[in-house]
């Protein structure tokens, strides 16, 4: 019998509100916490072995022991701004329970010493985000949050605001774009002061390590990835949605065991691991174990824990063009890598797809994407290297056979994929006429 | 997301050009005899009293009041529709910023409108999980549906958050799907009389698939 912590009874009616929260338990992990040295909490955290849930898989319990302690503010922020296409467990996590991640932001400030918190959620989850100030009224009200002065801060749009620091510069009110690191946001982040950033679900799975017990929370999972995982997977399967799973599964168990696999007749050409931006992996993957070690030993990366499958009516072709398009719209254009580097992968993807390039092209294709990786503040022209460049390492023979097809006049790609708008870099040029 | 620029792209597609570049105005020299950019004066500029309440009470919540940039021009786009000249002196008037700054936050963020636009939006969402279930096919349905109606704002948009019910639309904020391409007319419909949109196909509504969803703990 697998564990279940944090999608266990989700669908209870009104869970959303503080009685029912409480009377399933709730609020008490917080006074525990607040009893505790802080040096305490943050051993036991350490020792839960709890890594990040938003995607570097970092863990939490030395990501707030980093923060220095002193009288300056400190902050907590957590990263609500679920952007990774494919990924949606945080949003069903809030929406159906927000007062859980209430309570572990009180728990999380408590181990990072801030008196002040905020939660960063995209605005595109404008439902979501209506029950969590429902529910910060309602817990401030009851006198949960003490002397925490917590705030939701809506976002407008923009997939770089999920990155730890172009959130934290969108918090301030700039553009979201990252900053260059060192210094960490564990010593200058959120207006200058010392902030600790925690995804969603870290957050929310919290007070289960304290109600359980680090030791008995780290017995479940395997070695360096404890603990449950929720698990998006969409995309070519039967049955997509949220699952909670005890990490170091089979990848087959949950594709196939929980979503059922493609529709009959119909096999898994690729697969995200962890949202769109991991490396791709095929089906003769798919008996790896599902943590983040196996995953990293298998080339590509658990990442936010958001699986999309892809089955054999699909053209990789198109697949990639749609990846890359997005990253192309997403770069803020700080870096020059990756503003021009997804610009022109998405020129070259749309020349493969209208059969104008040669198998030589993808070579410089492929060398644009290593040419990326590494060379900028942050991770999101990156984000777009890895998956392309594995999807042209492991479907070489696919986009030769499709350049080859459309030279002799056959049938191109079924889906025909348009790249999406104008670079976000170059947004406002044309439009400063009112500025 | 997926909108054509005006500016860049003419409708056949090609790229347009102003003389050897695609950046509309760089030949034309600045308007020197302009003056440099002012945080407008709040006891000459006419704000409605709602909005400024509103706008004051965000700047309340943050240590830096710059913070409330992006929820004072939210309030400014649900007040006039979209983010107009007007809407953001106002808000630059409040927030004791210069127009141009608040400008360049909207610019950044897909949500905030800084053209004209229809009161009622429809982002269909266009990434990867969603195509492979026929999200193009969708939005085109959507866009064939609405045709010309000044009064709709249909937009491709990137990954909404919810590809356990793709293909799927954010209908003026209502997360929606996953929605049948018959089912189209209808929604449109339920938008232009202002109902609730396809009430059994909206997210809200929608348990988890996990099996574990339904269980109360300790039962």
């Amino acid at each position: 019998m697998s564990v279940k912590l944090l999608l266990e009874g989700i669908d209870e009616p009104d869970l959303r509100t503080i009685e029912v929260y409480r009377r399933r338990g709730g609020y008490r992990q917080a006074p525990t916490a607040l009893a505790m040295p802080r040096e305490a909490l943050i051993e036991e955290l350490k020792a839960s072995g709890l890594r990040g849930r938003g995607g570097a898989g970092f863990s939490m319990g030395r990501k707030a022991s980093f923060l220095p302690q002193g009288d300056m503010d400190k902050y907590l922020v957590c990263n609500a701004d679920e952007s990774e296409p494919g990924t949606f467990k945080d949003r069903e996590l809030m929406f159906k329970n927000p007062h859980g991640l209430i309570e572990g932001m009180i728990i999380g400030a408590y181990a990072a010493g801030a008196n002040r918190a905020f939660i960063f959620i995209r605005g595109e989850y404008a439902e979501v985000a209506d029950v969590l100030d429902e529910a910060v009224a309602e817990a401030r009200d009851a006198g949960e949050l003490g002397g925490l002065e917590l705030h939701v801060h809506r976002g407008a749009g923009a997939y770089i605001c999920g990155e730890e620091t172009g959130l934290l510069d969108a918090l301030e009110g700039k553009r979201g774009n990252p900053r260059l690191k060192p210094p960490f946001p564990a010593n200058q982040g959120l207006y200058q002061g010392p902030t600790l950033i925690n995804n969603v679900e870290t957050l929310m799975t919290v007070p289960y390590i304290l109600r359980m017990g680090a030791a008995e929370y780290a017995k479940i999972g395997v070695e360096n990835s404890t603990g449950t995982k929720v698990i998006s997977i969409s995309g070519n399967v039967q049955r997509p949605g949220n699952y909670e799973i005890e990490l170091g599964i089979s990848s087959r168990e949950i594709v196939y065991g929980l979503a059922g696999g493609p529709a009959p007749g119909r096999s898994v050409k690729l697969w995200f691991p962890g949202g769109s931006s991991a490396p791709v992996l095929t089906a003769d993957d798919l008996d790896v174990p599902y943590d983040f070690d196996s995953l990293a030993k298998a080339g590509s990366m658990l990442g936010s824990g958001a699986i999309i499958v892809v089955d054999d009516s699909n053209s990789v072709v198109d697949v990639c063009l749609k990846l890359a398009s997005f990253y192309r719209h997403e770069s803020c254009g700080k870096c020059t890598p990756c503003r021009e580097g997804t610009n022109w992968t998405v020129k070259m993807l749309e020349r493969i797809r209208d059969g104008l390039a040669t198998p030589m092209d993808l070579d410089i294709m492929a060398s644009v994407q290593t040419r990326i990786i590494g060379n900028c503040l942050c991770v999101l022209g990156d984000a777009m290297a890895m998956p392309v460049g594995s999807m042209i390492a492991k479907f070489r023979d696919e986009f030769e056979q499709h350049l080859e097809e459309i030279a002799l006049g056959g049938p191109a790609s079924g889906l025909h994929v348009e790249a999406s708008g104008i670079p976000r870099a170059l947004a406002g040029t044309a439009s400063g006429d009112h500025a | 997301v997926s909108e054509p620029n005006a500016a860049f792209d003419s409708p056949d597609g090609a790229v347009r050009r102003y003389g050897d570049s695609r950046v509309p105005g760089w030949d034309q020299a600045s308007d020197l005899w302009d003056d440099p950019a002012q945080v407008p004066d709040l006891a000459t500029t006419p704000v409605p009293d709602e909005l400024r309440a509103e706008i004051e009470a965000h700047i309340a919540k943050y240590p830096d009041p710059r913070s409330a940039a992006i929820p004072a021009l939210a309030a400014v786009q649900r007040r006039y529709g979209w983010c107009t000249p007007e809407g953001v002196q106002q808000a630059a008037a409040v927030m004791r910023l210069t127009p141009a700054y608040l400008m360049a936050v909207a610019t950044f963020s897909d949500m905030l409108e800084t053209r004209p636009v229809g009161r009622n939006t429809v982002y269909v969402c266009t990434n990867i999980s969603c195509s492979l279930l026929g999200a193009d096919a969708l939005l085109e349905r959507v866009r064939g549906e609405v045709g010309e109606d000044p009064e709709f704002n249909v937009r491709g948009f990137e990954c909404l958050g919810a590809c356990d019910i793709a293909p799927m639309a954010s209908v003026n904020g209502t997360y929606v799907g996953p929605i049948a391409l018959d089912e189209v007319p209808a929604l449109i419909d339920q938008v232009r009389a202002g109902e609730e949109p396809l009430p059994a196909k909206q997210l809200r509504r929608r348990p988890s698939v996990d099996e574990a969803a339904t269980k109360v703990p300790g039962a």
